[in-house]
């Protein structure tokens, strides 16, 4: 038996059970990333001595019986935006190229408190701004499924990881699309969850207002279970929201009967790929034949959510970014005249062309005699884009659509035309946006060999809907792994 | 009508942004701030008049709790990122003469 093949939850039970060991699903892993780390470069950092020590540890507890979480003792990996305490987390960035933070996020806190043993960090694009983990100052990560393609971004490194099985799970974090969209690049499932559900505390921060921590995995069901672990009300996160309930695996259910689910037309009108658009229809089908009502409806405003985005994220990056200044943390420039120098060139040199480029635009919409024009109006059309979705879930439990409007491109296309490689996040920014949960879930492969991801929206709080409805879906589908060439 | 940016203006952003830019830098910084700008400004297509600006999706009230301390003395790992300290300071340049 390969271990490494198991989903999260099938390796748990194994270990339950005791029919696999601890250190031995490490080890196992570990094989893994050396036979495929040199080829596609999911990891920034790997540690092996201190994921074998804890998982000695781990093994003794769940021998005591006092670890009883169905995921104590499987390995994680965790993109390196979130804080790990002791083990450096980078951003994929120069600027914190040696930072170890001092503290754990608490998504990782949660984690660990059920037992997960994490393996390494996982690559992204620099400070997750970008759609293809190209903008990784360690280089890029490639996908799985076809190395001269791109796994998709900024959590490109997490979702090859999960891909390649280099792991069992990971977290990746969620500003504009930064897990649905590589998931569905890599043919892996991702949960990015309605705002304020996963503490932000020890993520540093992208987009405050947009960015989730969320779950990465081979299947519904371990997400669902991951989610459940990571999710939690936290005083140290401000914008933390106190939900009702934590419960999200009690909708793995395989029943999709009266569930309302709309498909905008707008979303289908052009620049979409013919092939991914059939899948996402024939994966609509699907469900419609299991039981489930949907129809075709018009939401509005999708041409603009990207624009409104682009200024929202830009302006909150331009602030978030401030903290990196050569003082407290990371890089700092050799040569300087005096403190305002020393910043300018620590900066300049610390960080890579699209991040400046995003600094730049966001210190340009909030300067005076701009704000108004600008940051001011993209938060009026969000307000509109609020709206819009507010109507939609009236009607409806869950929205379908595709994840992007085409399979992962190849390496090296989408860097020189940025606003390209924006206007492909056309199906996801609105739902950060909005703060609503989404989930991507494979739903097929194109002519090219790459896989398409289908996206499954739901309302504020209603996790459930759209973990039902994916997991309902995936009963109809076999999960396919990529064929790895080396 | 598009946003022009000339050099003062993209000068001043630069500054705002403690960014050094080259020239060169510059040059490509400026075609693309224009260009995403005339992009953004589809947004004004939209009549927003009378619609309230939406910062946050939740009505965020402040969040009050008690100043407790719960984390224990960590300079030294703290101190330890620094690129320059000195003693149980950072180090920076001379900010006052």
């Amino acid at each position: 038996m390969d271990i490494t093949r198991l989903t999260a939850i099938e390796l748990g039970k194994k270990i339950k059970s005791k029919e696999v060991g601890v250190v031995e699903a490490i080890k196992a892993s570990l094989e893994k990333i050396e036979k495929y780390e040199q080829e596609f470069n999911c990891y920034v950092t790997i540690d092996k001595e201190g994921a074998l020590k804890r998982g000695e540890e781990i093994q003794k507890l769940i021998d005591e019986g006092t670890l009883d979480s169905p995921l104590a003792g499987v390995p994680v990996a965790i993109k390196d935006n979130i804080c790990t305490k002791g083990l450096r987390t980078t951003c994929s960035s120069k600027i914190l190229s040696n930072f170890k933070p001092t503290y754990n996020a608490e998504a990782v806190i949660n984690l660990e408190k059920a037992g997960a043993v994490i393996i390494g960090k996982t690559n992204m694009d620099e400070f997750a701004m970008g759609s293809t983990t190209e903008t990784s100052a360690f280089g890029e990560t490639k996908n799985p499924w076809n190395k001269e393609h791109v796994p998709g971004g900024s959590s490109g490194g997490s979702c090859a990881a999960v891909a390649l099985e280099e792991c069992f799970y990971a977290l990746g974090s969620d500003t504009g699309g930064s897990i649905r969209q590589p998931s569905s690049f890599c043919g892996v499932v991702g949960i990015k969850p309605t705002y304020g559900t996963v503490s932000r505390y020890g993520l540093i921060a992208y987009g405050s207002s947009l960015d989730q921590i969320g779950p990465i995995a081979r299947s519904v069901e371990d997400c669902a279970n991951i989610l459940e672990i990571i999710s939690s009300f936290d005083v140290k996160d401000s914008t933390s929201i106190k939900r009702e309930e934590y419960d999200f695996t009690s909708a793995l259910v395989d029943d999709v009967k009266g569930m309302k689910i709309g498909i905008p037309t707008d979303y289908f009108k052009e620049g979409i790929d013919e092939e991914v658009k059939k899948a996402i229809l024939k994966a609509a089908k699907t469900l419609e034949e299991k039981g489930a009502i949907v129809e075709e409806f018009e939401l509005g405003l999708v041409d603009y959510a990207i624009y409104a985005y682009y200024v929202i994220a830009s302006a909150e990056a331009s602030s978030n970014l401030a903290r990196f200044d050569g003082v407290k943390y990371g890089y700092r420039t050799k040569d300087y005249e005096n403190l305002n120098d020393m910043y300018k060139r620590t900066r300049s040199e610390g960080f890579g062309t699209e991040v400046k480029r995003r600094i730049m635009l966001g210190s340009f919409v909030l300067s005076s005699g701009y704000y108004d024009a600008y940051y001011l109006k993209a938060l009026k059309v969000k307000a509109l884009i609020k709206e819009e979705f507010n109507k939609a879930f009236k009607k409806y439990d869950v929205i379908l659509g595709p994840v992007a409007p085409t399979t992962a491109p190849k390496l090296g296309e989408s860097l020189s035309d940025p606003i390209k490689m924006y206007l492909g996040d056309i199906y996801t920014v609105s739902i950060n946006l909005a703060g609503l949960p989404a989930i991507s879930v494979p739903c097929g492969i194109d002519s090219k060999g790459l896989p398409i991801g289908l996206q499954l929206i739901g309302d504020c709080f209603k996790e459930k809907n759209i973990i039902r409805a994916a997991y309902a879906y995936e009963k109809t589908r076999p999960y396919i792994r990529p064929t790895i060439n080396i | 009508m598009s946003q022009v940016i000339s050099d003062e203006l993209m000068e001043y952003i630069a500054n705002l942004a403690k960014l050094e830019l080259s020239e060169k830098e510059k040059e490509q910084a400026k075609k693309d701030m224009e260009r995403m700008l005339s992009y953004i400004d589809k947004l004004n297509e939209l009549d927003t008049e009378g619609i309230e600006p939406l910062s946050h999706i939740f009505s965020v009230n402040n969040v009050f709790r008690e100043d407790v301390v719960t984390n224990g003395d960590d300079s030294e790992n703290i101190l330890s990122n620094a690129p320059e300290r000195k003693d149980e300071a950072f180090k920076v340049p001379k900010t006052v003469e």
